[in-house]
């Protein structure tokens, strides 16, 4: 199918880089075991909820929305990793991205599923879902979203598998002792990739264009899925503020999953070599400014809730501060900025552990910052809030548990499978050098058809 | 043109709650148990509550209290914000004014009860159930239509659900004026909150009609409407005690 003569861009790490992808350990078979055990006792759970209704969770009035859309909408942010590390980094042109890009980018593709999945398993009739696209209406916000999130899942898996082509082209030539069924699979989705360097030269301007197309679908997208909120007149949601906070703590709790995501390959498929502290610390250093950002939006927010003190506005402020949810409140705070920062600050530089420890903390904090967006607010509704003493206290039950943790577990089964099957750092883009010797002469097409030459 | 509209006589309403069993019976709204109704799943399309005299002060303790009742149906708001949001437009405000629900295309995303500042919408957790006697005795009354169920009929689990200004009675009585081979008029149909209230402290009719009697009370300098401020334009007008 292809030609023995392809040529692939010249790299000292790529035995290193291709080794995981030469054996599948015990390991993994228990991993993958143990993660798809996860996921099928959340199978068991939604069967339960599906059969008997969503009286199985532990949603009411006036909390009809608890754990599941907490789920869609931190990971849809912790898909906000990949596109930020390759796409804006990308345009921004800062060459450290590239190692770690498609580490992050397979994040991004492996998390979105489960933010589709998250609206799917929240639905009352899960099977009417087909009514948004006969009676769907753009006038909800909930079909931005859905057209938002497709896009961004459609440009995500085009965006990363046109980086991968020239990687499957090498596997392709070089795992030749791989299963006939991995081979053909290698052979089928390299298209004939020969690594001519036109090709290369036409991968990057696709590749610098999409860049721009993904950077624009980043900012609508988590936008987007905050609007659902703003867009109502809820006290504590019906805040012009709201968008731009989620796209910031997207991009924070996207950031710091690379950082676990980057150790964890570091250490498991021993990559060193390839994936260099430098590169922590360059995320360190972005991850301190997102902290920072983050700190500016939530007094940003507050200050100006707390300062206008609208009485409905008020309510929802308290249940934070020093009401029922003070402290989930309060130990969000800290695990989100005050104990990030003074790790990033004073002890994470060349220090992994310590950064992973950081990223952790503010992933579980990112996860319940974006709970206590929500539920806070269903608490304390106008009219009823004075009314229902004693409701609007919402407990998740074993449900919902099951179900958020089987999401994780399909999402690092995903995650784990492909680093077996496909090399996660991008062979082609660390190379030493990209291209053959020589440069094609003639003038380069440009996108709009006029000749320029170079 | 026509527009349902509500009038509520605070003066006069005893909070005696017949309208809640009344619109109970009348729309087949599913009871619950104890303690799903303690988890805040009980179903009142028609809520009757003590309320706050100042929401932003503190109610007061027996005998001293600070409180009056109120009874809430759903609004119908002119600028309602549930059915903006809805996705598959299964509520929708009709061209009288009627706020209407679809169980037949709800697909039970709840993004309307969130967005309901009234808190009027309700979600059947569970496939709604009656105890035996209730069972053999549910209102077979129903709107229906090709992908379209609405009115009392018993509704799936999984949809969102709401006062409907009784729908079913307006559609029967449009079709008796018809049979009957004349104009219908707006005083022929009440809902069944208004036709039980003990105290007579609702009325119903027509606000395009400058005759009708919730046309007349709503020019009382006693007339106001729930949270206002939100811009959301009540259908439902109460009238302030005292």
């Amino acid at each position: 199918m292809h030609l023995a003569t392809s040529y692939h861009p010249q790299n000292k790490h790529e035995d290193t880089i291709l080794s995981p992808l030469r054996r599948i350990t015990f390991v993994d078979r228990w991993l993958w075991a143990v993660l798809l055990g996860v996921m099928g006792l959340g199978a068991y759970a939604y069967s339960r909820q599906w059969v008997f209704g969503l009286g199985v969770t532990g949603m009411n009035r006036p909390v009809y929305w608890g754990v599941y859309i907490t789920n869609f909408v931190f990971f849809i942010g912790l898909a906000h990793s990949g596109t930020f590390i390759s796409a804006i980094l990308r345009l921004a042109g800062a060459g450290w991205r590239k190692p770690l890009t498609r580490a992050a980018e397979a994040i991004t593709l492996f998390s979105l599923p489960f933010g589709v999945a998250s609206i799917l398993i929240d639905m009352g009739r899960p099977d009417r879902v087909l009514n948004v696209i006969f009676y769907g209406r753009f006038q909800s916000p909930l079909l931005w979203d859905f057209t938002a999130v497709s896009l961004y899942l459609f440009s995500s898996v085009v965006f990363f598998y046109l980086s991968l082509l020239p990687d499957i082209a090498l596997c392709r030539d070089r795992l030749t002792e791989a299963p006939l069924w991995q081979q053909r699979v290698y052979g089928f989705l390299a298209f004939g990739w020969q690594g001519r360097p036109e090709q290369f030269h036409r991968l990057e301007r696709v590749l610098d264009g999409m860049a721009i197309f993904m950077t624009m679908l980043v900012v609508t997208v988590h936008t987007v899925v905050s609007w659902v909120f703003g867009m109502t007149v809820q006290p504590g949601w019906h805040t012009a503020l709201i968008g731009p906070f989620f796209l910031l703590g997207a991009i924070f709790s996207g950031t710091a999953a690379v950082v676990i995501a980057l150790a964890i390959l570091r250490r498991v498929y021993h990559m060193q070599e390839v994936l260099t502290v430098s590169l922590f610390n360059s995320l360190r250093k972005l991850l301190i400014v997102f902290t920072l950002g983050w700190l500016y939006m939530m007094v940003a927010e507050h200050l100006t809730q707390f300062y206008g003190s609208l009485p409905d506005e008020m309510e929802v402020f308290w249940q934070k501060f020093t009401g029922a949810f003070a402290p989930l409140f309060w130990l969000m705070f800290l695990i989100v900025f005050v104990l990030p920062l003074i790790i990033f600050v004073f002890l994470g530089k060349n220090r992994i552990g310590w950064m992973v420890a950081a990223s952790v903390l503010i992933n579980v904090g990112m996860w319940l910052e974006r709970f206590l967006v929500i539920v806070p607010t269903e608490t304390r509704p106008r009219l009823v809030s004075t009314l229902m003493a004693g409701m609007g206290n919402y407990q998740p039950t074993w449900v919902e548990g099951a179900i958020t943790a089987s999401l994780f577990a399909g999402m690092v089964l995903l995650y784990a499978v492909f680093t077996r099957l496909f090399p996660v750092v991008p062979i082609w883009e660390t190379a030493e050098a990209v291209e053959a010797e020589t440069l094609p002469a003639r003038p380069r097409r440009s996108l709009f058809g006029m000749r320029r030459s170079r | 043109m026509t527009r349902w509209a509500m009038v509520i006589d605070l003066e006069k309403c005893v909070a005696c709650q017949g309208c809640s069993i009344a619109c109970r019976f009348e729309n087949n709204t599913p009871a619950v148990s104890p303690e799903q109704a303690a988890r805040g799943r009980a179903i009142r399309w028609n809520d009757v509550f003590p309320f706050p005299v100042n929401p932003t002060e503190d109610t007061g303790e027996y005998p001293n209290v600070k409180a009056r009742y109120m009874t809430r149906p759903c609004m119908h708001c002119e600028n309602p914000p549930c059915t903006k949001v809805c996705p598959v437009l299964a509520t929708y405000k009709d061209e009288e004014g009627l706020v209407r629900q679809n169980y037949s295309r709800c697909i039970g995303c709840r993004f309307c009860t969130v967005a309901c500042p009234y808190g009027v919408r309700y979600f059947n957790w569970y496939a709604p159930q009656w105890e035996d006697p209730l069972a053999l005795r549910l209102n077979p009354d129903r709107l229906e239509s090709r992908g379209v169920l609405e009115g009392p009929a018993v509704r799936p689990k999984g949809v969102v659900e709401k006062c409907t200004f009784c729908i079913h009675r307006l559609a029967k009585a449009r079709a008796r004026a018809e049979a009957e081979g004349r104009a219908f008029r707006g005083d022929e149909y009440v809902p069944a909150c208004v036709q039980t209230c003990t105290g007579k402290a609702r009325y119903f009719g027509d606000l395009d009609d400058p005759n009708s009697t919730v046309t007349q009370l709503e020019k009382s300098p006693r007339a106001f409407r729930l949270l206002e401020e939100v811009g959301t334009h009540p259908k439902v007008i109460y009238l302030r005690e005292g």
